[in-house]
């Protein structure tokens, strides 16, 4: 059994505490290499992930785009960007819901940033993806579904 | 274990600057098992810094989910031909690496 997985449960009541540091740690002036934030990535489900960023209920918003496949072939490699049409766009992050840790990458943008980053994610089955985009002090998220023939967390 | 290069391309249209690069690693998940049934240990890029001309233009964190030998593309407002855009990743067994080429 992976071990580490066992910790992140029996520390799953320790999950609020942390959540709250990385919330202070992401609103810390300076955003020089900042410090993994092990809480968010090892984080499960999209709802503790949220919680370990610091995003409580993020609302709906058409201003955030989620681009990628209908449909991955190859779920090891799907292309997938975010796009934020929001002023003052400064974090953005991609979340996939169905992989065994939700949260994929963020992206901290400084003023001259624009908010569209592309990368590629792997993907282990159909799942939505979500955008969280943070402007200001309030946390945006938008949706895609991705359908993929072939899981790419096999092997 | 040496790293690899990465391939850095930026280039500037109506005062903003895109950047794409493509960094070799293998992103592993610490979910694979070998062919004797040993997990595969984690290795991946955990953080990912990018500047230019010194200027932080970009900061971010990496989970496993990043595909193997990284993409990513983003865009900032200035930059002119030449201006230096560096890149620096660290992975979770601490290695790192930076590299920089020049707007073209």
């Amino acid at each position: 059994m992976n071990n580490q997985r066992r910790n992140v449960l029996k520390t799953g009541t320790g999950a609020a505490v942390l959540g709250a540091l990385a919330a202070a740690g992401m609103i810390a002036p300076g955003i020089a290499l900042a410090d993994w934030n092990k809480a968010a990535f090892e984080a499960k489900s999209m709802a503790d992930t949220l919680k370990a960023l610091g995003a409580t209920q993020p609302a709906d918003s058409k201003d955030v785009q989620v681009t990628g496949p209908d449909i991955a072939e190859n779920g090891a490699v799907v292309p997938v960007g975010v796009t934020s049409a929001i002023a003052g766009t400064t974090m953005v992050a991609i979340l996939i819901d169905k992989n065994p840790n939700a949260l994929a990458a963020s992206f901290k943008l400084p003023e001259g940033t624009e908010a569209n980053v592309q990368t590629r994610v792997k993907m282990g089955q159909t799942s939505n993806v979500y955008a969280l985009v943070k402007a200001g002090d309030k946390f945006y998220m938008a949706t895609k579904e991705i359908k993929v023939t072939l899981g790419g967390c096999g092997g | 274990m040496a790293t690899k290069p990465m391939r850095i391309r930026a280039s500037t249209k109506d005062g903003v600057t895109e950047v794409k690069a493509l960094i070799a690693h293998e992103m592993e998940t610490g979910q694979r098992k070998d062919a004797n049934g040993a997990v595969i240990p984690a290795w991946f890029i955990t953080e990912l810094t990018a500047s230019h001309n010194g200027k932080l233009v970009l900061s971010s964190e990496f989970g496993t989910a990043i595909s193997k030998n990284p993409y990513l593309a983003f865009k900032f407002k200035g930059g002119a031909a030449g201006d230096k855009v560096a890149i620096t990743w660290k992975d979770n067994k601490g290695e790192t690496r930076t590299d920089e080429a020049a707007i073209g």
